[in-house]
């Protein structure tokens, strides 16, 4: 990921190489990151990306496993948290029950060593406590700006759920710090309060200057708050960029899944500047892919035109949603079933037409189509690879019993099979992602592999499956470095990796 | 200061403290296992005592009467205290603050109290102490601790169920004990164990009301507050201790095991 | 709630507002409980309050027995020592209890559940049992300081009550509770006494309760451990009603360590209003 790393004079945050294991299950995996003085990140995901965990080591509660981070090109990797000057403000507020408004914002205040600008003897400048005045100036200058200026003497258990989350900030923002973590704040607020906190929050952050390190799940949080955006899955970074650039541009099908609804299909690109999908040829904005090349394709719901008259693709619309400011409608064209958003609305079953600009379409590199792994030669027509013996047809090559070998299989030519039994192997679906017209469905096997299978059929997570293949899609090679060690698994989640 | 070091120093104070609370414990096994007369000394190695033990009359005597006294005021308590759970987790206002007022009494009262107003009580009453009088004190002080146990139960249980059992045709009656009961069943079992428990272990209250009734705690405070310590009192507490470990860790094994499971 | 529920049998109309089982209250299945209670708790309470008010010969009433108290300075001591120990055992108890409920709850032996188990349940072994065990090891130890055998036989015995409720209230509290005192720049030390201790509250009056009222009325581990010079307000109590003639004078006693322990939880609830923490034993 060395496109995250920017201009680095004016980093406050950097995470270099950071790897957080617990009990043997990578919860962040080798992330970079740079946050840049006065900026508003989010750490976008979905529920156990490792974006919480993240954000708990920049405050010090957890400890890379490997790896440093930097604050102001100092190491604070193993600095304790009360030593950070970064404060957090917590996913279910954390408010001392024991104390009052007042004590909790004055809390980290009172602890504070302010230097008198004196030195002593020795040279050393001299440190002394905030006054009981300054204090209390200070607090009451930080009650009005979360708008709670009468509430000092009340107790916290008292208060609405949108009150703590205000008197949290408040304590948060009162020291001053270097940075603002903030662990899904608003995640336990109705609808309403949530989008005036939103609001709030983004203003805030323009009017202190501090920079803010902000965690959620929710993709309409993240893009209307932020200056930049970190989207992650399993504990490593997918796409770092502005809102803007993550919408429009998302680095691989994960992002543009999980960011706003969109179009996700499989074309090939004909040329720079064409690409096909659907069985139509579409202008685009992409160059640099191979001729005939596989990719993935994005198309926004609001970038694709829609019309009764004519267009690229003919289509027939099966359903129409009122959406408050617009019509969202599913288009079945062949075999890709849309979804559009448009101001004008079709009725179900109307023969309509769509058209797409080259801007709508955003071209995604498909890292792999083809899975490899290492396999043993067990019969002239029979190999073991993943712990199961495949028949393969044998071709000029001809290879011995114990022959390491290196194979290949299509991910659109494994076959999975609804009962275990049926297969050569018996294998967990863990991820599946629709492609438009296929689903490409990831499976762990029982002797801790991965697949990746392209099929029309739609899998649950957690099914269990048999995998099948047929002998003649199994193309079977010599290794290249003949009896070596070779890694025993090729295909890997890199599949997911754009750019 | 390392983690490790922190952590040794952690590991070391609760090794003191663990100490401290078995040590005792472990030197008085030690010793019920050596004939001596005096305390603290070793006379050689010997089953002398234990043999002592399961020939005195008056320590066997005292063993049946415990246990007869904790299994009748237990399972008299489990009803009683069942029921008022019940009745009081469906008052309202003050009624419900002066039962649990009346319920408080003998669990904050010192025991001592308790023991002498109950022995006032029973001369006013020219009820002779003995076993009436035991089972009466041993029911009234364990019956708190049943209703502790069990009024849990009762807010965790669908305040809808009782309705369900009747809107599917359950007389009133039935529904309670169809319906609501089994699924007070866990807390009355642990309600019940306490009660045992606490009255085998009682003999302060039982010391002021049990006549010519001698329960093992009584016979152990006899023993050792009046006729200065004979020796078999040291295999007598040993057995006692062994045994209560015994039951206890073996409790506490099982629902541990069920609280995993589930 | 107006479903009426109307059962199949037409003579029992239930009406379930009203909470009633075939005419009876719900609420009515506390009686026999509650009566008795009031017959074998309540009424020998006043029978001891009217003994403590009469004459142990004539029979009237007399203020006597509570001057019997106030008027001599050997029985105020006693009670003023056992006040002290009773305080010295709570807070030797604490001192030690507490750091153990923090190294129970600490992360590196957190559901150490076995360890748990073993620190409270010596507290279900009979204290005449650990007492003795005590007696042995003061011996062996060759400690007979009357004073210090009792303090450590107190200690002992209700370690186990105190540490049970901080246990429970230091494992229970919110870990980001913790954080938050350490994110705004509480070192650990400063933690523990500006958020842990406070937030304790509760587990410590609970624990303080279960060792100081015990201790106050206790007669039997001075029987066992100490001698005459170290009577406990409860051994005064226990030898007036050892004789018949005394009851009345004994009456006055109890009944002054019934108000002591009723102002004592009326200020311990005051202090947490009303929230301790007991937590379950088994």
């Amino acid at each position: 990921m060395a496109t995250i790393t920017r201009e680095k004079f004016d980093n406050i945050i950097e995470i270099k190489n950071v790897t957080k294991v617990f009990d043997g299950i990578t919860a962040v995996d080798n992330v970079n990151l740079a946050v840049r003085r006065g900026e508003f990140v989010t750490l976008l995901g979905p529920s156990g990306c490792g974006k919480t965990t993240l954000l708990r080591m920049i405050a010090g509660f957890e400890m890379p496993t490997s790896g440093s981070i930097f604050l102001e090109k100092q190491d604070v990797t193993t600095v304790p948290p009360h030593l950070r000057p970064i404060n957090t403000v917590f996913q279910k507020y954390a408010l001392f029950p024991h104390l009052n408004v007042f004590k909790n914002i004055a809390f980290g205040l009172k602890l504070k060593r302010i230097p008198t600008g004196e030195l002593d003897k020795k040279g050393r400048p001299i440190y002394r406590k905030f006054t009981k005045d300054e204090i209390a100036e200070k607090v009451e200058r930080v009650l009005k700006l979360v708008n709670l200026e009468a509430y000092g003497h009340r107790g916290i258990t008292g208060l609405s759920g949108g009150q703590q989350q205000r008197v949290a900030i408040a304590r948060a923002i009162v020291c001053e710090p270097k940075v603002l973590l903030l662990d899904e704040p608003l995640g336990a607020l109705d609808l309403k309060m949530r989008k005036e906190m939103q609001s709030e929050l983004a203003a805030m952050h323009k009017n202190i200057g501090i920079t803010f390190i902000y965690v959620t799940h929710d993709q309409e949080e993240a893009l209307t708050m932020s200056d930049k955006v970190v989207v992650m899955t399993d504990g490593a970074v997918q796409q770092y960029g502005t809102p803007k650039k993550i919408y429009d541009e998302p680095a691989n099908a994960f992002v543009a899944d999980f960011i706003g609804e969109s179009n996700i299909l499989s074309g090939v690109m004909k040329k720079d500047f064409l690409v096909e999908f659907c069985g139509t040829e579409f202008k685009c904005m992409d160059k640099g892919f191979g001729k005939d090349e596989k990719v993935d394709l994005v198309v926004r719901p609001e970038d694709i035109a829609i019309n009764a008259k004519s267009g690229a693709l003919k289509g027939e619309v099966v359903s129409t949603v009122f959406k408050g400011t617009y019509y969202e409608m599913e288009i079945m064209t062949g075999d890709y079933q849309f979804t559009v958003q448009n101001t004008v609305e079709f009725t179900p079953g109307q023969t309509v037409w769509l058209s797409v600009e080259p801007d709508g379409i955003h071209i995604m590199k498909k890292l792999k189509t083809v899975n490899e792994y290492v396999g043993e030669i067990i019969s002239e027509n029979t190999v073991r690879l993943c712990g199961g013996d495949f028949e393969f047809m044998p071709g000029e090559t001809v290879y011995e019993r114990g022959d390491e070998v290196k194979v290949k299989i299509p991910f659109d030519k494994i076959e999975l099979t609804d009962d275990e039994t049926d297969g050569v192997i018996g294998a967990n679906v863990t991820q599946t992602l629709y492609k438009g017209s296929y689903y490409q469905v990831q499976v762990y096997t029982d002797d801790d592999n991965d697949f990746f299978i392209d099929t029309v059929d739609e899998w649950d997570i957690g099914d269990r499956v048999g995998i099948r293949i047929d002998p003649k899609d199994l193309t079977v090679e010599k290794t290249a470095n003949e009896g070596g060690a070779v890694a025993d698994t090729v295909a890997d989640t890199e599949v997911w990796d754009g750019e | 200061m390392s983690k490790n070091v922190k952590n040794g120093l952690i590991w070391a104070f609760v090794g003191v403290m663990l100490a401290f609370m078995y040590i005792p414990i472990i030197i008085l096994i030690v010793f019920s296992f050596t004939d001596a007369k005096a305390l603290g000394v070793w006379e050689g190695f010997s089953f002398e005592l234990y043999r002592d033990l399961f020939t005195n009359a008056s320590i066997l005597g005292a063993f049946k009467n415990s246990m007869i006294l904790a299994l009748v005021s237990a399972l008299l308590a489990t009803a009683l205290g069942t029921t008022a759970a019940i009745g009081i987790f469906h008052m309202r206002k003050w009624k419900k603050s002066a039962a649990n007022f009346v319920a408080n009494i003998t669990m904050e009262n010192a025991e001592i109290v308790t023991g002498v107003t109950f022995m006032m009580f029973f001369l006013a009453l020219r009820l002779p102490y003995g076993w009436v009088t035991l089972i009466i004190a041993h029911t009234m002080i364990t019956t708190p601790y049943v209703i502790l146990s069990v009024t849990p139960k009762l807010s965790q249980l669908n305040p809808n169920l009782y309705e369900a059992g009747l809107d599917l045709g359950a007389s009133p009656m039935r529904s309670m004990f169809t319906v609501i009961i089994p699924q007070l069943i866990p807390g009355m079992i642990s309600g019940f164990v306490m009660a045992f428990a606490l009255s085998l272990d009682d003999f302060i209250v039982s010391k002021f009301v049990n006549g010519s009734v001698e329960t093992i705690p009584v016979y152990l405070y006899n023993a050792l507050a009046k006729r200065g310590a004979d020796p078999t009192l040291r295999a007598l507490s040993s057995l006692l201790f062994v045994v209560i470990l015994a039951i206890l860790v073996a409790l506490n094994v099982v629902s541990a095991k069920r609280r995993k499971k589930t | 709630m107006e479903n009426n529920v109307v059962q199949p049998q037409a003579e029992s109309v239930v009406t379930v507002k009203n909470r009633r089982i075939r005419g009876i209250k719900r609420s009515a299945f506390s009686l026999p409980y509650l009566a008795l209670s009031i017959i074998f708790v309540v009424v020998p309470l006043f029978i001891m309050v009217y003994y403590a008010f009469t004459d142990g010969f004539e029979g009237g009433m007399t203020g006597a027995n509570f001057a019997h108290f106030f008027s001599r300075p050997n029985i105020l001591a006693v009670l003023g020592k056992s006040l002290l120990v009773a305080l010295l055992t709570t807070v030797i108890c604490f001192l030690l209890a507490y750091p153990v409920a923090l190294a129970l709850s600490s992360p590196m032996l957190n559901k150490k559940f076995v360890l748990v188990m073993l620190f409270v349940l010596p507290m279900w072994i009979n204290s005449l049992l650990r007492t003795y065990a005590v007696k042995i090891v003061l011996y062996l130890l060759n400690i007979s300081n009357a004073w210090v055998s009792v303090t450590v036989g107190m200690v002992y015995d209700f370690f186990p009550f105190m540490l049970l409720p901080l246990y429970s209230v230091v494992s229970g509290m919110d870990k980001s509770l913790i954080e938050a005192s350490q994110d705004l720049g509480a070192s650990p030390i400063k933690t523990l006494f500006k958020v842990r201790l406070p937030l304790s509250m509760p587990g410590i009056v609970s624990g303080a309760l279960m060792v100081f009222m015990p201790t106050v009325s206790t007669f039997a581990i001075s029987d066992v451990l100490g001698d005459t010079s170290t009577y406990m307000f409860g051994n005064i109590i226990n030898q007036w009603f050892a004789n018949s003639g005394g009851w009345n004078i004994g009456s006055a006693y109890s009944f002054l360590l019934l108000i002591l322990i009723a102002v004592t939880v009326f200020v311990a609830n005051k202090i947490t209003g009303g929230h301790t923490e007991v937590g379950g034993v088994l």
